[in-house]
This record gives C-alpha cells, sequence and structure tokens, in this order.
C-alpha cells in the first residue's frame, strides 16, 4: 500500500517505515522559541492573517527530508515565513534586510 | 524563495518578530501576552472536567454532548477554539486520540500537545498497531476490549473521558482531578490509584 | 442531503496529490475503503480551498467509523477506526 499510492509525506498513518519507530514518551518542555512560535501562530489566526490550513499547507510542502529532521516549531516558522511572504505582509527584500540586522 | 525558507530557525523567527512588530500585527508584548495565556491551558483543565464528570451524572452526559460546553461550564476559555468532542472510555471500549497528518490535539483543555503525541512513530502505528503502541506506556487493554482509534484530521479536537478507577469511593473532585494525567485523556494511559 | 448514522460508505479513490499541489484531510490509509457513518458533526468551511485563501463554502463533516481489520488486514480484531471525513469524499458503498 505504501509504495503504490502518491501518499504525501505528511500522511503517516499506518505507514510501513514507522511501525518499528520507537516512541519517546518522556515529557520536553517547550523552550522559548517554540513558545514565541506557537504565539505567532495563534496572533495570526485571530487576525485572520493565516488559517491553520494555510500553516498546514505550507508544512506540508516542506520536502521530506527537511520534514522529518526538522524540530516541530523549525517547520512551523518556515510555513509562517513561506505564508506572510506569499501574502505580501512583507517583502523578500524586507526579510533579508531583517536577517541582516545584527 | 525556497533558499531563504532555509534559513536556520531561530534567525527566520528574530527577523519575521522584528517584521511582524514594525507592521504593526504583532509587539512583543502582544507576543508575551499569548503565550501567558496558552500556558494557562494546561491538562489539569481536562483533569476538571474528568473528575466533575465522575461525580456528577448530568455533567457527564453534558459533556458527552457536547465537550466545548462542558469546559465552558468549568470556565475554560473556549472562545476562537475548535469545537471539543469527549469520547467515553467504557468496559468495552477503549478509546485513543492521534493525528496522523499533523498534530490536532485539544489545547483548550491539555494545553500544549506533547512530544511524543507530535512524533512520527506515534502518528504512523497508532492506527496499525495501537495495541503495540500502548506498550510503549506498558499499558495493556483487554484483548476483549475494543479499542477505537480516533483520527483527528478536522475540525473538531477530541479528548478521552478515562474510567474511573476503583478505590476512589468518596473522593473529592479535587481529589480525583489529581489523579487524572495528560496521557489518560488521550488514551495512551489509564488512571490509577 | 445529510447522511444518516448506520449509513455504508466508501470513501472515494481519489489521489488529488498526484496532480499538483493540495492540501487534503482525509487520510491514504482511507481511500477506496468501506465505512459506516456515525454522526453528521456539523458543516464547516472545506479545508482543501482555506488551505489556499480560497472562498470555502461549508461541506458536511461525518464521524465515520472503519474496521480496523478490514484496514489493515487484520485477523479477526473488533478494534475500529473513528475519522472525520467531510462528505464530499465519500460514496455510496
Amino acid at each position: 500500500m505504501d509504495q503504490e499510492k502518491p501518499r504525501a509525506h505528511h500522511d503517516m498513518g499506518g505507514i510501513a517505515k514507522f511501525m518499528c519507530e520507537p516512541v519517546d514518551i518522556e515529557p520536553h518542555g517547550l523552550t522559548e522559541f517554540d513558545k514565541t512560535v506557537d504565539a505567532i501562530r495563534q496572533i495570526l489566526g485571530a487576525k485572520k492573517i493565516m488559517s491553520t490550513d494555510e500553516l498546514r499547507r505550507a508544512i506540508e510542502a516542506i520536502p521530506e527530508d527537511q520534514y522529518l529532521r526538522l524540530s516541530y516549531y523549525r517547520k512551523w516558522i518556515r510555513s509562517i515565513t513561506d505564508n506572510l511572504l506569499a501574502k505580501g505582509v512583507f517583502t523578500e527584500a524586507e526579510l533579508r534586510a531583517a536577517l541582516e540586522e545584527p | 524563495m525556497s533558499n531563504i525558507l532555509e534559513t536556520d530557525g531561530e534567525q527566520l523567527l528574530q527577523a519575521v518578530l522584528g517584521l511582524l512588530a514594525k507592521k504593526g500585527i504583532a509587539s512583543p508584548l502582544d507576543i508575551q501576552a499569548q503565550i501567558a495565556s496558552t500556558d494557562n491551558a494546561t491538562p489539569g483543565q481536562g483533569a476538571r472536567m474528568v473528575a466533575k464528570a465522575w461525580t456528577d451524572p448530568d455533567y457527564r452526559a453534558l459533556m458527552l454532548e457536547d465537550g466545548t460546553k462542558a469546559a465552558e461550564a468549568l470556565d475554560i476559555p473556549m472562545r476562537g477554539m475548535p469545537p471539543l468532542g469527549v469520547m467515553e472510555n467504557t468496559s468495552d471500549t477503549h478509546n485513543l486520540i492521534v493525528c496522523t497528518l499533523c498534530s490536532c490535539y485539544p489545547r483548550a483543555v491539555l494545553g500544549y500537545p506533547p512530544f511524543w503525541y507530535k512524533s512520527a512513530g506515534y502518528r504512523a502505528r497508532a492506527v496499525r498497531d495501537p495495541r503495540g503502541l500502548l506498550a510503549e506506556w506498558k499499558t495493556v487493554i483487554a484483548p476483549e476490549v475494543k479499542i477505537r482509534v480516533v483520527d483527528s484530521t478536522a475540525d473538531y479536537r477530541w479528548m478521552v473521558l478515562p474510567m474511573r478507577p476503583a478505590g476512589t469511593e468518596g473522593w473529592s473532585e479535587a481529589q480525583l482531578a489529581a489523579i487524572v494525567r495528560e496521557g489518560d485523556m488521550v488514551g495512551v494511559t489509564v488512571p490509577s490509584v | 442531503m445529510i447522511l444518516t448514522p448506520g449509513t455504508a460508505i466508501r470513501v472515494k479513490d481519489d489521489w488529488p496529490e498526484a496532480k499538483g499541489p493540495v492540501h487534503i484531510r482525509t487520510p491514504h490509509y482511507l481511500r477506496g475503503r468501506p465505512g459506516r457513518i456515525v454522526r453528521h458533526l456539523g458543516d464547516f468551511p472545506n479545508p482543501e480551498d482555506l488551505a489556499f485563501a480560497r472562498p470555502a463554502a461549508k461541506r458536511p463533516l461525518y464521524h465515520v467509523a472503519f474496521s480496523k481489520d478490514v484496514l489493515f488486514d487484520g485477523q479477526g480484531t473488533t478494534d475500529e477506526l473513528l475519522v472525520e471525513i467531510f462528505g464530499h469524499w465519500l460514496e455510496a458503498a
């Protein structure tokens, strides 16, 4: 089933690749980075700037190797940035300039 | 475009924070206030609901009928939150919640989703091998008890109303709430005393 | 028309992922599989449009039960799956 159909890589239910993957059940507290990204997402949602499904779509667009490697909130900030650029909330030039600020 | 998105997340975050402040969309104070309000949502909220459902049959009925109303009845903020649905564990059915597509989680009543809930192993295994998955928590569901795996794919968020453990007769709501853990309300563990 | 509890359905065996950028909330492991309507959960804007900031019409959302045995070649287990599926992904069994 896994190989024949064009499953998207985020669509993980039941796939053979992870059937033997152990689950780390220990608690991991969120970092300040994590909480800040989460808060941005909530504010953008409340202001109708970016919907949950837009966030998800741009997460799903991250190539598989990076999707599996990046932490949860690193995927989020990437999706948020992708969406805000696409919506023209800021331009790529503005983002580059902001990245170069000390 | 793709190159700039591959910038390290910490750097992206600082740049985006600066731009959101400059554009008047979110100030640092707005962000701090949002974090503070999010930190108020913890598994303790869901545990209060469970404890009340164990002691008040009318509340239990409300909770199963409309989780959002049941949460609001305990002053848990639900405005702007997705509708909350509640799946009841019984002597013949045990519920396990997963989101195979991303990480949908009843945040209003349980807080941030735990690390394991978002992991590839959990998302993949829950639907296909729930009993093997539960062994990670040393949770054993009797073979004659049906496991119902709830894949949270759309607009609802789902929590489990676990069974009240034996040995808690006569306990107060506060005492009961104290034994209900995050995992009990997702279905990876069951409450015990 | 709203499907009533107990109605036998089948999830469409569609794979829009193969045709271009999409956002779909119907898991791959249910496509083409038979299930049973448990409950109409309400009507919600179609996430497939919301994801692209397109006007999103409300669509009926159902809780649909599936036999784990049927989905994953089980060996007589009574375990089941319960999944939110939008009506436009369902067809008569």
